[in-house]
């Protein structure tokens, strides 16, 4: 239970330590003494622990990554400024910004619950059947008719299973 | 345009048969969700927007959950609608701002509501009047994966479910209940237990209005984590934090009977009065009366049955309600006119509070 908490500035035993909740979500910063001062924690009216923690855990000391999401064009100043992200892709941009975060924010990192399996499988298999149009036009075009004929014939099974999938759906 | 739905006779909040019981009025849960391939709400082009919006309303209106219920287009609803709608708890006040293509999918007994282009995508709620988190957990669950059968939900292995909003992620299961905590506000002990549930990553928020003695002594409480937990995890771990605050509550209104017993039975046979007999009444004054008489309710001395009156009436007295029920544009003053009416018309239907059943209680 006795745990040495660091200052989050400066690596100093912290001896203050605040919750408060911004945005209906529990904010906690240690912080020593100095540090609480200097940052005017101790100034009940003029402080808020979302400032801080902004300033502090959000922004790596030597300049945080400036990160475009290639999908909607989110920048790293969009993300500071709303504290949302842009579209799904950007959890992938924006990773190295959003895993520090997470700790404070969560009770794990790692999602535990519900997966869509549905939905996933739906989208690998629509991607997979992309990929071998994408191989059979390709080698079409090569002249490769043997290799032509074999992605034809994987793309014929996949989308047969599809239909079986569906005509089960529509039964039940 | 939602006409159909406040005269509803079915309605889960308003027109329930149920008791209700003490303590908790209502159960929550949401999921939020979002479509792989296209913005956020809040990035998105209002065409892009539209096409969420066609897209998700074709599958919504297939499911069998939402056979018979009613969509209303965003845009399409006058501000007093909205606000009606937000009284009722099947819309947020973020969907109200929401632009073109924004509307709500509400099934026909009202326990079912899902916003489109909300904050995400998608916005599913249901909800059922008293403590039953494992059964609303069960339906949200069943039409969500039939939702998901037909739609390309955005998620990743290692954040769950995709959400604009990092502090949704994971499970992205917002589950709560509405408690109706006298006791521990005329006892002076709320500020603890919002304390303690804080640190346990519980959210506490007054209904209608901040902090610890919320007007009417009606708390949200809700989980603030989403990932890292699954969804049981979640909802036991809420459960039992629930249980005990219930536990509590009803040590508190005991002690402070006992404690107090002339004073407690002056202030609910004082609200009884008023109820019966007020000519004006702003929504404060009234939710605080409503209270005392949920509590009157829960010491038996007013019969079991009219708990789910006076939850109703909770609705009913808000500032919407009241002024939809008048026509439009009526003024803050005539509006605690109409309030009072409605409340001495139904109070004077009530039988006398009976001050035996409480001095053979405690």
């Amino acid at each position: 239970m006795a745990e040495n908490l660091k200052c989050s500035h400066c690596n100093n035993p912290a001896t203050v330590h605040l919750t408060q909740i911004v945005n209906n979500k529990i904010i906690k910063v240690d912080l020593c003494e100095s540090c609480a001062q200097a940052k005017g924690v101790t100034d009940p009216e003029g402080f808020s622990l979302a400032d801080l923690l902004s300033k502090t855990n959000l922004t790596p000391e030597n300049g945080e990554p400036q990160i475009t999401c290639p999908d909607c064009g989110l920048t790293t100043a969009d993300f500071r400024r709303t504290g949302r992200l842009g579209c799904a892709a950007c959890y992938q941009s924006f990773v190295p910004l959003i895993r520090p975060v997470l700790e404070d924010m969560h009770a794990g990192t790692m999602h535990k619950g519900k997966v869509p399996h549905v939905a996933l499988s739906r989208q690998n298999s629509a991607a997979e059947l992309q990929g071998l149009e994408n191989a059979l036009q390709r080698s079409i075009a090569e002249e490769a008719y043997e290799d032509a004929a074999k992605y034809r014939d994987q793309i014929h099974v996949i989308k047969q299973a599809a239909e079986v999938e569906k005509a089960e759906a529509v039964q039940s | 345009m939602i006409e159909s739905l406040i005269k509803s006779d079915n309605a889960e909040l308003t027109q329930s048969t149920k008791k209700g019981s003490p303590v908790v009025l209502s159960t929550r849960v949401r999921l939020a969700r979002n479509l792989v391939g296209t913005p956020f709400p809040e990035r998105a082009s209002s065409s892009q927007r539209s096409d969420v919006m066609t897209k998700c309303a074709e599958r919504i209106a297939d499911l069998t959950q939402m056979k018979h219920g009613a969509f209303f287009d965003i845009a399409e609803l006058s501000d007093l609608e909205k606000q009606v709608l937000v009284e009722r708890h099947l819309i947020s006040r973020e969907l109200c701002e929401g632009g073109s293509g924004s509307g709500v999918f509400i099934n026909k007994d009202q326990t079912c509501s899902v916003m489109i282009n909300e904050e995400d995508h998608l916005r599913i709620q249901f909800l059922k009047t008293g403590f039953n988190l494992r059964s609303v957990w069960k339906q949200i669950d069943l039409f969500d994966s039939n939702l998901e059968d037909g739609l390309d939900v955005a998620f990743s292995q290692e954040f769950g479910y995709l959400t604009a909003c990092p502090t949704n992620l994971g499970t992205a299961l917002r589950a709560s209940v509405m408690m109706h905590l006298p006791g521990l506000v005329i006892s002076e002990h709320m500020d603890k237990v919002i304390r303690a549930v804080n640190q346990l990553g519980i959210t506490v928020r007054g209904l209608f209005g901040e902090g610890s003695d919320a007007t009417g002594h009606v708390f949200q409480i809700s989980n603030q984590q989403t990932l890292g937990e699954s969804e049981e995890e979640i909802m036991s771990r809420l459960g039992s934090v629930f249980k005990t605050i219930i536990d509590h509550e009803i040590n508190a209104r005991f002690k402070y009977l006992e404690e107090n017993r002339a004073r407690l039975l002056d202030q609910i046979g004082r609200a009884f009065g008023i109820l019966q007999n007020a000519h004006v009444l702003n929504s404060n004054e009234a939710m605080n009366m409503l209270s005392l008489m949920r509590l009157a309710v829960d010491f038996e001395m007013l019969p079991e049955n009219n708990r789910s009156d006076v939850d109703r009436l909770f609705i009913e007295c808000q500032p919407g309600h009241i002024q939809y029920a008048a026509g439009e544009g009526i003024e803050p003053e005539a509006r605690d006119l109409s309030r009072a009416d409605t409340l001495r018309g139904e109070f004077a239907r009530l039988p006398a509070l009976d001050f035996d059943k409480v001095n053979n209680l405690g």
